[in-house]
């Protein structure tokens, strides 16, 4: 993984004695709120509804085993022992004095750690594919890249007071594990038909309240013109993206208002000025770069492992944690091993501390020393060899690392929401943790299958619940918590948003419709469908029938 | 008692005068008054022959002040006639007038005076000052000993800017 230089820690050391500096001032009162706060929230500290959050930055989702155990450090002394884990894979601090913030920061500092612009008004971190560098269907490795971009957009001068957040993703697979299309700006590894290394630009995808996919701004951009495109495309938006109304700020209302080929054409004017300018990438620098994330000393390994083969037939609950939670490696011996976050007992996405050693651990002994944070808030261990699977699997067991359900329904991604968040209009916790509870038995869940289910406390949609087979939104009614539904949502290549099926829901009866919902895809599937197979097949009339058994009318006259 | 302006990392004294427009009033309208003067756009497109005039005549040098709306590209064949260009920020969350700067700079070869006003600080003073901009007035009740020192915030910078156009990449010792 990247390693920083001595002007890479200059860079993160100056910002820990400037944002202590910001918040003596602060403290001192000689920073209002309104000042402080766009401080602040760019380096990754909110104030909530029972103390600060830290939101600190996992670049990229990478993030050394020494890495993770500073973070597990920090959350045992600084907070109470655990942290969350989000959809764009940084951690949350939910419980830190706004008075330690400057300490933990330059601890975190030591270990290349930071939160610079986790939060605010600018270019958030750059989030990609938690396979990166080892999945099969890879065009290119986005690692590189997205470091690149991670530097350029750090302290961006004229990037920190955009009309609002502006979120990049890169994905350089065949399959897009990284959401580019619901993205600020999403940028696809292709190859022209010279063979060179280029990327699809999409641009103005986002959930929130108006959730849109990214339109295709431009089909290839070589390699060398990255920072020229991508510093034209944010000029635009900071020039002429809407500042009268939050919510109409992001960068799709500007792409959506224009029509994408006004938009495009605005950005490669722009970019005609910028081209071949100083900021061009060069050779030289991306391979510096790239020949930090060097494939790590692979073994030379027969692709399947006796013993383990024997485990997988001797031990069926083993063997199912396999088919779930570990996932094909493009060198031969190898695995990818998701380490599930996701438990009726805790909020999905949260570790404690001792959790997070012990992945840190298991990454030491058998995965070359690196964790991944996946956009389902999971950590991955990348590169484990066959043979030490089933040990793995022992280990994460004992740590509470092993439920096998990746992609089941227990998967669900759900927001912090009410509990902890400022925003939010409704719970998730609760919510998620009923529905967990609800399909906890193992064989049904594996029956129901693939399923994505997200959950969102408010239409900031943290939770990504457009994306979600079922999206679960709490919305506020009167100061009462609601659960609207939503059906047919996908992320990935044929990313599509998911559509409401009706009035809204209390809470109470959430995991009643998603059974509901449930029986009427096992009601109607075919063999080997997918609940959302089966949903694109006969459409969602079947789902809503099924998710108002009663029709409104006499439900009305009912309730009086 | 002459204004102040935060200037080669020094508070002094400054002769210019801001001109605004009164809402309503046409531009042709604004009577100008001795000195020198940064005018709103509106006035400059209205008044630009009497105010050259000015300079011909009184040799009273040109300045001008956009706001975040101003287009760059209305004044990017007068841009040398001007000594200072001030830039307007309203509240110092609207980051487009980073933008104008380094358009002014770097596209249009501005060399004058780049003069940041209005709802600006200490903690914007190192981005403002990367973007080209090399006059401050500072919002009112800054701290102007604070504002000094954050021109040492970072000791260096990822990205190219007005001031050093070469990104680190390309200055990264080997």
């Amino acid at each position: 993984m990247y390693r920083y230089d001595d002007y890479d820690h200059a860079i993160v050391q100056a910002r820990v004695a400037q944002f202590r500096g910001q918040t003596e001032r602060y403290l001192a009162g000689k920073l209002s709120d309104d000042e402080f706060r766009p401080l602040r929230l760019q380096n990754g500290l909110y104030i909530q509804r029972h103390a600060p959050m830290l939101r600190l930055a996992v670049s990229y989702g990478l993030i050394s085993a020494r890495q993770l155990r500073r973070f597990a450090d920090v959350a045992r002394r600084y907070d109470r022992g655990f942290g969350h884990f989000t959809t764009r894979h940084n951690l949350q601090l939910n419980w830190v004095r706004l008075e330690d913030a400057p300490e933990i920061l330059a601890e975190l500092a030591e270990e290349e750690l930071h939160a610079i612009q986790t939060s605010g008004n600018c270019i958030r971190n750059v989030t990609t594919d938690h396979f990166a560098g080892v999945a099969a269907d890879e065009i290119g490795d986005p690692r590189p890249w997205a470091e690149i971009l991670r530097q350029w957009s750090t302290f961006h001068p004229e990037f920190a007071y955009l009309p609002r957040k502006f979120k990049v993703a890169i994905s350089g697979a065949a399959e897009d594990r990284a959401a580019i299309q619901v993205h600020d700006l999403g940028l696809q590894i292709v190859r022209n038909d010279a063979g060179e290394i280029g990327f699809k630009v999409y641009a103005g995808g986002g959930l929130g309240r108006t959730p849109l996919l990214g339109q295709v701004v431009r089909e290839f951009l070589s390699w060398q013109q990255l920072l020229n495109y991508t510093e034209a495309l944010v000029r635009v938006f900071n020039r002429h993206g809407r500042r009268d109304n939050a919510y109409k700020a992001r960068i799709k209302i500007l792409v959506k208002a224009l029509g994408g080929e006004e938009f495009t054409r605005q950005v490669e004017e722009e970019w005609s000025r910028l081209k071949d300018g100083p900021a061009t990438l060069t050779a030289a620098e991306v391979d510096r770069v790239t020949a930090q994330f060097a494939a790590p000393n692979y073994e030379t390994l027969a692709a399947d492992d006796l013993c383990h083969l024997s485990h997988l037939r001797e031990d069926k609950a083993f063997a199912r944690w396999v088919e779930r939670n570990v996932h094909a490696h493009k060198v031969a011996g190898y695995a990818a091993v998701t380490l599930s976050l996701k438990k009726p007992s805790a909020a999905p996405g949260d570790a404690t501390s001792e959790q997070m050693e012990a992945a840190a651990d298991l990454a030491e002994r058998y995965s070359f020393g690196e964790i991944r944070v996946s956009h389902e808030q999971n950590l991955i261990l990348a590169d484990v060899p066959q043979r030490e699977l089933y040990t793995v699997w022992h280990r994460a067991k004992a740590a509470g690392l092993a439920a096998p359900t990746v992609g089941l329904i227990q998967d669900l991604i759900a927001c912090p929401g009410g509990d902890f968040c400022g925003l939010a209009n409704a719970r998730s916790l609760p919510v998620a943790a009923a529905i967990q509870e609800r399909f906890e038995d193992l064989d049904y869940q594996h029956d129901i299958g693939e399923l994505e289910l997200n959950i969102s406390g408010c239409m900031n949609s943290c939770g990504h619940h457009h994306l979600g087979a079922i999206g679960i939104l709490g919305v506020d009614k009167n100061g009462e918590e609601w659960y609207q539904v939503t059906l047919g949502g996908r992320q990935g290549n044929d990313a599509r948003i998911g559509e409401v099926i009706g009035r809204a829901f209390a809470a109470a009866e959430v995991p009643d419709v998603v059974e509901r919902l449930i029986g009427a895809y096992l009601a109607h599937r075919h063999a080997d469908e997918r609940f959302i197979d089966t949903f694109d097949r006969i459409g969602a009339e079947p789902f809503r029938i099924a998710a108002y058994p009663t029709p409104l009318e006499q439900r009305r006259v009912a309730n009086g | 008692m002459a204004n102040k302006i935060f200037k080669e990392r020094r508070l002094q004294d400054d002769a210019w005068k801001v001109v605004n427009l009164v809402d309503g009033a046409a531009p042709i309208d604004v009577c100008l008054p001795v000195g020198p003067l940064l005018v709103p756009l509106a006035v400059w497109k209205a008044k630009k022959a009497c105010l050259i005039h000015r300079e011909y005549e009184h040799g009273t040098p040109l300045g001008i002040w956009l706001s975040p709306e101003d287009n760059i590209e209305d004044i990017a064949a007068d841009i040398d006639d001007f000594t200072v260009i001030a830039v307007h920020f309203p509240t110092f969350t609207d980051g487009r007038g980073y933008s104008t700067a380094r358009l002014l700079r770097e596209r249009h070869g501005y060399d004058g005076e780049l003069r940041a006003f209005g709802d600006i600080g200490r903690d914007q003073i190192f981005f403002l000052n990367r973007v080209g901009f090399d006059s401050f007035v500072l919002g009112e009740g800054r701290n102007v000993e604070d504002a000094l020192k954050a021109f040492d915030d970072f000791p260096e910078n990822y990205q190219g800017d007005a001031v050093q156009p070469l990104p680190l990449f390309r200055r990264r010792a080997a």
